[in-house]
């Protein structure tokens, strides 16, 4: 597996920010994700769980409320506007202000038609979804307390809406208040606490379902507006619900950081008085849940811990695989960290910032495991502050570590960077050409005289830097498919290929030197999670999101016979049931049958020159084979080498000087940034 | 003639074919009245009103593993056995209707209202008894007039189950049952025929250990609770689908679950285990829950009365517990037989026994009545229910002479090296009636305390213990001039001890005179008032083990006994050995109020008791082979009255009764024939007494009524004791009963005054009552002559001393008959 110098990162703090809302489209199965940070981000449920989009959030932007409208996706936020995002280019399509004060909830209904709003000053206000934008059509009846929550009945007739204290129910042909049902406070010294119903759900039998600050989940009749039953969840608040599909069974999130689930299930077997009992409980956050979904197959749930936790529902899946597992995501999909692999040079991706470090040096040689003697500390070089309230979208540094880009939703800079010993200083470039005024992605070529930048329409805009300025060259376009945004691109070292990847899972390959499109990968069905093209072979590598591996050659634009090597015999299973997608893909200049990959948990290098695993031989075979002789050995070696000395790792890079850079982010540490829990009494304690 | 009556049997475990069985669980009867349990082989009737013991059935040979009402009679149980039978009785009135012999060990019983005359019982495979394999067996009782059947028509309905019985429940309506093993939870369906079985994991990563530990079925809803061994709880729904289906799991005991039980509303569920907390879990309510803390030793089985309101819990202690759900009146049933290290006393006061209870407590049993009195905190501390804890324990407790005084020792550390232990001293508080704590001693000695005595002077008491710190310490009250307050404390007075000898046993003479301290092979005789040694006897080799002093005209003589299996006896006025004999003698019990001594042999595997008087060596009395286990502890109760037993080998019994208790906590004792005698008729006559219901008339008239019989009865010229004031329970009753249920007022007013009224001596109430009885008689005359008769008839019997049947029989005819009407004709102009 050869030895590495490795470089472990832990100075890079980054904050994983809160999920406050979630949003399932059953049609498309995607899952919306909104963060306290404003961010947006938009996971394939059926791809396990891939991070497709992120729509990067803005200051003072916070969400509260999530909806799709048949595919358009849809928030309002406490700034009281109602905003569409644009998911094919990934950004914010329009805002326009609901003129009712900040707004707590959005709900649309299941006809596609019309979206409500609850806002702060008591009202329920009516949008109609238009083509291409919503229109105001009118206010329900006018309450004292705000909105908290809201939710259609499936015929579109009727809403239930979460106030303080009480719970009303609006006929929408009248916009008149049909029921008020009140909620009980809490006994003892809450009593003079209002009860916040924070989540209502209405069902098509006519049963309204919320959850409140009291800790209950109560049942209610739409028809008579009485309390059917109502169960005690929690000494605390009920802070989510969500019903599944066909409304046999219902999830709740409470601030203590337990999921419960409840089901409709007959009490006398095999008659049809059903009843809605209280049944598992997930405990798998630390800190509030703001929301939860019900998909078809799992409970997905996420929280101030910032943490999406997918729990499978084992008596909905047909069979149990990889899919099926219990999944938690903690860190997005997409490098936020860049490597100026020449000079040494990291680039930590902030929400608001970027920080530019030089990797300290060691001394000597160390035994393998050891930790070798630090001759000179890593330094922060660099903090640099986003200009404006957008967050980056994307960032980069030049290989050469002299140049730094970054776009947000708005604006793309280009700064050079000077440093002569111990003096750093950055000029911004001023005169951008008119394409650069924002990119999906960045890249620079391996020479550090091109810039790479994806824009709208899944092209790629090429730009040449040098000491003098930049100049646009050309922009290279697909043949054909989809417009949907670009997420990975990836040079070549000859600086004769580029490859873009998007979000249909296209994958495009140009040809630099005609500036054309050369070849069109194969459509797979799974995302593309990481790629790179072999210095020496000029071959595409690509590891898709079911971690399935593909190589491809460019030049014979064919999958190698490698690659069909692995597709014919397969994956080994312990290797397809990992449950975070590879981020990277390195090529060891050395030896060039080794390609590196990792993702959160390990670090694996495939070499490509021994045999495929198949399902009988043992995958995780290091301790094995040091115990093995010399020609043991070999008999019993495979491709697959997994390293998992390292945890929580964001990025690794291999450096021109075989060292490794390994950046990793404690989970612990993050636990430890978290604001405190509700304080539980737990057992002896 | 003698013979060995066993009073109560304390099985905690019995080995039955290389299988364990626990205690079974007991059954409430349908009108919450009785209370059945399975007690060695019998079955054992309580009524649940008095928590008096009724009678037993008795018939099975072997233990009785199940006990089961059947569905069909609510007067009637079921009950099965190791021996192989199934017994139907009346347990009302202890008849045993029918046996029904399957040819198997039986482990337990279960019933069901849908599967009329079928039984399904645990059955033990027959080829192999060392595996314990079972089987659940459905067996169709045949319809047959005879006396003794042999079922022959078995089903198995499963042949692999768990060999605890509380792992089988049936399920709502005897539409299926469930039954887990391990970490299966099988339903076997009966309609579909059909099996569905659910699997969980041993473990998972948090450490939860699965296996199932007991189950339980809600009565209504197809809902089962299942009881786990990290002390979780499932509640399983929709087992019909084999994936569909789902559980809620709810956590709060930290051990296994014991038992699970839900109410016959299926309202609440309740559960218990090592906690010895019952808690009562809200169905449907998730987590809301209630306690009753703090029941005794751990939990082993709840059972539950079809009204709801009785709930009856056992215990790992022996002990059961009646709760009534608004007042939870706890009643001890039975003797507490764990792990008893104190000796068995009597309370001089109480004439109740004395003994370990509830961990920490002294119990006082009363014997007369078998009847639990009351515990006594001796510990003062909260008992944590957890395996592996060492927490104090009464080890020794001494009453003075005249129960005004209670020593106690406890003690923690016997395991380890660093022993901690406490002399308690509590006074009687008169007003309080119960023991006071007076004085506590931290470091009375150096080392264990051995033995403790009181003296038994009637004008000064001493306590008198003795360690293994080598040394024997006098405790006074109030000698110490430095404390100066009102109350009198202990302190010690004299510190004694012999060549660093280490003590073994400590006596006073009967007098107090004396002071007899055994220090191994050497006894010292002390002078009390002086504390002078007067001399010492010595009989090697072996160490003395026991020592008492002879009473009344023998209390010239000493006894000890020593671990080389000798007995000896000195003459205390020549200090020379009066004769010695070669027996192994495990307890030495000297009866206070005779000269005569028990003595306990344990040879050859069996104990013999010989009875026998200090100044003859020959025994008064032998039996051989009482019981199989060794004797340690034994007690002599007095008799409240001496029996004029003539029978010479029987006079010992005339003042008191010899207890004792054998290493399996068996409580025996010897008694005479007419004792056994009475004590079958009294349990009769309660049996009668509970079957007339219980009406706000019954309890206006009835009562009266039977006042008025035992101001019958006590008018004969043998009873001559004091006339209590009569009827303030009648005017009770009275007062607190609702207006609209009682009898007109005129009805009433006669009978009201009279209740009033305190006779001064007892003939005129004999005149009043008789004469009372004549005038309704006369009027009876006119309802019904035959009856008439047949009363006149008694009542002249009464007057010619009738035998002690026929008083009962007459008091039942009464009692039944008309008393009631008397008042409503008196009340006639």
């Amino acid at each position: 597996m050869g030895e590495f110098k490795v470089h472990r990162v832990r100075f890079f703090d980054y904050m994983p920010s809160g999920i406050r809302a979630l949003a399932f489209n059953q049609d498309t199965e995607r899952m919306a994700v909104a963060r306290m940070d404003g961010s947006v981000e938009v996971f394939h449920c059926s791809d396990r769980f891939f991070q497709e989009k992120i729509i990067p959030g803005r200051e003072q932007f916070g969400i509260e409320g999530l909806s799709w409208v048949g595919e358009r996706l849809f928030s309002a936020g406490l700034n009281g506007g109602i905003t569409e995002y644009d998911l094919t280019n990934q950004k914010v399509k329009y805002t326009i202000d609901a003129y009712g004060g900040p707004i707590w909830t959005i709900a649309g209904n299941q006809q596609g038609t019309h979206l409500a709003v609850g806002c702060e000053d008591g009202t329920v206000k009516l949008f109609e979804v238009n083509e291409d934008n919503i229109q105001f059509e009118r206010n329900l009846d006018r309450q004292k307390s705000r909105i908290v929550s809201l939710s259609w009945h499936p015929s579109g007739s009727k809403i239930a809406a979460g106030m303080m204290d009480m719970i009303q129910v609006f006929n929408v042909e009248t916009g008149h208040s049909m029921h008020r049902m009140l909620a009980d406070r809490g006994v003892g010294t809450s009593r003079s606490k209002e009860c916040v119903v924070w989540s209502v759900v209405y069902l098509s039998d006519g049963t309204i379902i919320t959850g409140d600050s009291v800790g209950m989940v109560k049942l209610w009749d739409d028809q008579t507006g009485t309390l059917i039953k109502s169960h005690n969840v929690t000494k605390c608040d009920v802070l989510a619900l969500s019903v599944s599909q066909n409304e046999d069974s219902l999830v709740a999130g409470t601030s203590e950081g337990i999921v419960v689930q409840f089901q409709f299930v007959s009490m006398v077997l095999g008659k049809d008085d059903k009843e809605w009992v209280r049944t598992r409980t997930f405990r798998n956050h630390t800190h509030d849940i703001r929301a939860v979904a019900e998909i078809t197959t799992a409970v997905v749930s996420g929280g101030m811990d910032a943490q999406l936790v997918v729990r499978p529902l084992l008596d909905k899946i047909e069979e149990r695989s990889a899919a099926s597992a219990l999944r938690k995501i903690h860190f997005p999909h997409r490098r936020l960290v860049a490597c100026a692999r020449k000079s040494g040079l990291m680039l930590f991706q902030y929400p608001g910032h970027l920080e530019l470090w030089r990797l300290g040096e060691s001394e000597g040689k160390g035994i393998p495991g050891s930790s070798l003697f630090v001759k000179r500390n890593p330094e922060k070089l660099l903090h640099l502050k986003v200009k404006g309230e957008d967050h980056i979208r994307c960032s980069a540094v030049s290989p050469c570590g002299e140049w730094i880009v970054y776009s947000t939703a708005s604006t793309l800079r280009l700064y050079r960077l000077h440093c002569d010993n111990n003096n750093i200083s950055i000029t911004k470039i001023s005169k951008l050409p008119k394409v650069l005024s924002s990119a999906n992605q960045l890249c620079f070529s391996s020479d550090s005289s091109h810039l790479f930048s994806a824009s709208a329409q899944s092209s790629v805009h090429l730009v040449s830097i040098s000491q003098s300025g930049c100049k646009f060259v050309g922009t290279l376009k697909p043949k054909s498919g989809s417009h949907q945004a670009i997420h990975l691109l990836a040079a070549s070292e000859d600086g004769k290929w580029v490859a873009s990847a998007n979000s249909d899972h296209e994958v495009h390959i140009y040809n630099l030197q005609t500036r054309k499109a050369h070849c069109t990968v194969p459509i797979y069905s799974s995302a593309v999670t990481a790629m790179g093209i072999h210095p020496a072979t000029n071959c595409l590598f690509m590891m898709h999101a079911d971690q399935q591996m593909f190589e491809y050659s460019i030049e014979q634009k064919q999958y190698t016979d490698w690659s069909r090597t692995v597709q014919r015999k397969g994956l080994h299973r312990l290797w397809v049931e990992r449950d975070t997608p590879c981020l990277n893909v390195m090529f060891n200049p050395q030896n060039p049958s080794h390609v590196i990959l990792h993702d959160m948990y390990m670090l694996c290098i495939i070499d490509q020159s021994l045999p495929l695993p198949d399902d009988k031989t043992q995958f995780y075979n290091q301790l094995t084979l040091k115990s093995l002789t010399e020609e043991q050995r070999k008999s019993h070696s495979h491709a697959f080498k997994v390293c998992k000395t390292f945890k929580d790792i964001l990025c690794v890079e291999l450096m021109p000087d075989q060292s490794l850079v390994v950046v990793e982010r404690p989970l612990e540490d993050i636990a430890t940034q978290l604001p405190a829990p509700i304080k539980q009494k737990k057992f002896a304690t | 003639m003698l013979y060995i009556y066993i009073y109560i049997y304390i099985y905690n475990i019995v080995r039955c074919g290389g299988s364990k069985v626990n205690l079974r669980p007991p059954i409430i009867s349908t009108d919450s009245r009785f209370l059945l349990c399975a007690s060695g082989d019998l079955v054992k009737v309580y009524s649940t009103r008095t928590e008096e013991w009724l009678h037993s059935l008795q018939g099975h040979t072997n233990q009785v593993t199940g006990i089961a009402l059947n569905p069909a009679n609510h007067l009637q149980v079921y009950s099965c056995s190791v021996d192989g039978t199934v017994k139907l009785w009346d347990f009302i009135d202890g008849i045993l209707i029918k046996t029904f012999i399957i040819g198997y060990p039986l482990f337990a019983i279960y019933v069901s209202e849908k599967h009329e005359g079928v039984l399904f019982l645990h059955v033990s495979m027959a080829t192999d008894s060392k595996n314990e394999c079972f089987q659940l067996v459905a067996v169709h009782l045949p319809k047959s007039a005879e006396q003794e059947v042999e079922a022959k028509e078995m089903s198995v309905v499963s042949s692999h189950i768990s060999s605890n019985p509380s792992c089988t429940a049936f399920g709502r309506g005897g539409e299926y049952i469930a039954f887990a093993r391990h970490l299966q939870l099988n339903v076997y369906f009966f309609r579909k025929q059909k099996t569905c079985s659910f699997s969980l994991k041993a473990t998972d990563k948090k450490g939860a250990k699965n296996a199932f530990t007991c189950i339980a079925c809600h009565p209504t809803d197809d809902c089962i609770a299942t009881g786990h061994e990290d002390g979780k709880i499932r509640l399983w729904r929709n087992f019909i689908h084999k994936k569909e289906y789902t559980y809620s799991t709810q956590h709060w005991h930290h051990n296994a679950v014991n038992t699970l039980c839900f109410t016959p509303e299926g309202t609440h569920l309740l559960s218990g285990g090592i906690e010895s907390v019952l808690v009562q879990w809200q169905y449907g309510a998730g987590n809301r829950k209630e306690f009753l803390p703090r029941l005794g030793g751990s939990i082993l089985h709840i059972s539950v009365s079809s009204d709801g309101q009785l709930f009856c819990t056992s215990h790992s202690d022996n002990s059961k517990l009646l709760s009534f759900k608004c007042l939870f009146l706890p009643m001890l049933f039975m003797l507490s037989g764990d792990g008893v290290l104190t000796d068995l006393m009597i309370d001089p006061r109480s004439k109740a026994l004395v003994l370990n209870g509830k961990p920490g407590h002294l119990q006082f049993y009363s014997l007369l009545r078998d009847k639990h009195l009351y515990n006594l905190d001796i510990v003062q501390q909260e008992y944590i229910y957890e395996a592996g804890l060492d927490q104090f324990e009464v080890v020794k407790a001494a009453f003075d002479i005249k129960g005004s005084w209670l020593a106690t020792v406890e003690e923690r550390g016997q395991k380890s090296s660093d022993l901690e232990f406490f002399l308690k001293l509590w006074a009687f508080d008169e007003r309080t009636q119960s023991f006071v704590l007076n004085t506590t001693i931290t470091a009375a000695h150096t080392d264990r305390i051995i033995s403790m005595c009181f003296s038994s002077s009637k004008e000064t008491t001493m306590l008198v213990t003795i360690a293994e710190d080598g040394q024997f310490k006098a405790w006074c009250q109030g000698a110490d001039a430095d404390t100066q307050q009102d109350q009198n404390f202990w302190s010690c007075d004299f510190v004694g001890s012999y060549h660093n000898l280490k003590p073994t046993n400590c006596s006073f003479s009967a007098d107090s005179s004396l002071l007899a301290v055994s220090f191994q092979e050497v006894i010292t005789i002390w002078s009390p008032e002086t504390w002078e040694m007067l001399t010492t006897l010595c009989q090697p080799p072996g160490v003395i083990r026991d020592l008492c002093f002879g009473r009344l005209s023998c209390s010239k003589y000493l006894l000890g006994t020593t671990t080389r299996n000798l007995l000896c006896c000195w003459n205390l006025l020549t200090c020379a050995l009066e004769w010695s004999s070669s027996v192994e003698v495990s307890k030495l019990q000297p009866d206070p109020l005779s000269e005569n001594v028990a003595a306990f042999s344990y040879q050859s595997k069996h104990t013999d008791v010989f009875v026998f008087k200090p100044s003859e060596p020959r025994p008064l009395f032998t039996n051989k082979n009482v019981c199989s286990e060794k004797v340690h502890r034994a007690v002599f109760v007095p008799r409240e009255e001496p029996l004029n037993n003539c029978d010479e080998s029987s006079q010992w019994l005339n003042r008191s009764q010899l207890y004792f208790l054998t290493q399996n906590m068996d409580l025996l004792t010897f008694s005479t024939a007419t004792e056994e005698d009475r004590i079958l008729s009294s349990s009769k006559q309660l049996v009668i007494d509970d079957s007339v219901a219980v009406t706000p008339f019954y309890l206006l008239l009835g009562k009266h009524g039977q006042q008025q019989q035992k101001l019958n009865t006590q008018s004969h010229p043998a009873a001559d004791k004091p006339q209590q004031p009569q009827g303030s329970v009648t005017i009770k009753e009275l007062l607190h009963t609702p207006a609209h249920v009682l009898p007109a007022a005129s009805v009433l007013c006669s009978m009201f005054v009279n209740s009033l009224l305190i006779s001064n001596t007892g003939v005129q109430e004999e005149m009043d009552s008789e004469k009372e009885e004549e005038d309704s008689e006369e009027e009876m005359e006119a309802c019904d002559s035959q009856q008439e008769l047949r009363v006149q008839g008694s009542v002249d019997e009464v007057t010619l001393k009738l035998s002690k049947a026929q008083e009962r029989e007459l008091k039942r005819v009464r009692k039944t008959d008309f008393s009631w009407m008397a008042g409503l004709i008196d009340s006639k102009p």
